[in-house]
C-alpha cells in the first residue's frame, strides 16, 4: 500500500512522464480511499491549467504588440542581412 | 520577410512576452528568431510560417532561459542544501502534515487575476533553480527531456525539484489565496 508520500511524488511525475502500470493501479487504489491526496492532485491540475490559461491569454492578447522602435531596428537588421 | 514580420512579429512576440516576461529579452529572441529564419535556405518554402517561426523561436526561448539558469546556479548555492525540504510536509508515517483542502477555483477573471497574483508571489519565494525549472515546466510547458538536455540534469533529479517546487507552491496557495 503506498503512503501519501509515495502516492504524491508518482501523481507530482504524472505531470513529468507515462506512468507505468503498476504505478497507475496502485495509484488509483491509493486515491480511492485517500481524499487528501485526491485533493492534492486536483491542485496541481489547477494550477497547471490556471497558467495555461494565463500564457494563452496573453498569446491572445491584441492589444499587446511588439515596440515600434524594435519593429523599425527589426526591419533594418532584416534588410542589411 | 516584411510581411512576415507584419503579419506574425506581435504574435511572435506575445508568444516569447508570455514565456520569458521580460519585454527586453522578447525583443531580443524575437529578433534572433527572424534573423535566423531570413539566413534559412528554407524559408522561402515555407507554407505555414507562423508555426515554422514559432518553432524557431520555440528554441530561441529554451536559449535565453538556460542562460537564466546558468546565472542563477551560480549566484544560487543554497539550491543544493535541500535534501530534506520535504520531510516537513509528512510524519514520519507518510501521513500529510497539512492536509490539502478542496479548492474551489476561481470562476470570473477577477478571481482568475488574484489567484494567479498569489501563485506569482510564491514561485517568487521558490529557490531560485526549482523556480525555473518549474517555469520551464509548467509555465512554457516545455517537454521534460528537452529540459533535462538543456539543463544537464537527470530525469530522476528533474522529477525531485519539480516535486519539492509544486508541493511547496501548493501549500503557499493553500496559506496566502486561500486564506485572503
Amino acid at each position: 500500500m503506498l503512503s501519501c508520500k509515495d502516492a504524491s511524488q508518482i501523481i507530482s511525475q504524472s505531470l513529468d512522464r507515462q506512468l507505468t502500470m503498476r504505478e497507475r493501479f496502485a495509484l488509483k487504489l491509493h486515491l480511492l480511499i485517500c481524499k487528501y491526496c485526491k485533493q492534492f492532485s486536483q491542485q496541481l491540475h489547477a494550477i497547471r491549467a490556471a497558467l495555461k490559461l494565463a500564457n494563452s491569454a496573453v498569446e491572445n492578447d491584441d492589444t499587446v504588440k511588439m515596440p515600434s522602435e524594435t519593429k523599425k531596428r527589426l526591419m533594418q537588421s532584416i534588410e542589411s542581412s | 520577410m516584411h510581411s512576415w514580420l507584419n503579419e506574425h512579429g506581435d504574435y511572435l512576440y506575445r508568444f516569447a512576452l508570455a514565456r520569458l516576461r521580460d519585454p527586453h529579452q522578447a525583443e531580443d529572441v524575437v529578433q534572433e528568431t527572424f534573423l535566423a529564419a531570413i539566413k534559412s535556405p528554407s524559408f522561402a518554402e515555407q507554407s505555414a510560417p507562423r508555426t515554422w517561426l514559432t518553432g524557431i523561436l520555440k528554441h530561441k526561448i529554451i536559449d535565453v532561459m538556460r542562460k537564466n539558469v546558468r546565472e542563477v546556479a551560480v549566484s544560487d548555492l543554497t539550491d543544493e542544501n535541500e535534501d530534506s525540504a520535504t520531510d516537513d510536509f509528512f510524519d514520519a508515517a507518510g501521513h500529510w502534515a497539512d492536509k490539502p483542502l478542496k479548492w474551489d477555483m476561481p470562476e470570473n477573471a477577477l478571481e482568475q487575476k488574484q489567484f494567479l497574483g498569489v501563485l506569482q508571489t510564491c514561485m517568487d519565494k521558490l529557490p531560485a533553480k526549482a523556480a525555473q525549472l518549474f517555469i520551464m515546466r509548467d509555465v512554457h510547458e516545455t517537454d521534460n527531456e528537452e529540459i533535462c538536455k538543456e539543463l544537464n540534469i537527470s530525469t530522476t533529479n528533474a522529477w525531485v525539484i519539480l516535486y519539492r517546487a509544486r508541493m511547496t507552491l501548493r501549500k503557499c496557495l493553500e496559506i496566502n489565496w486561500l486564506g485572503s
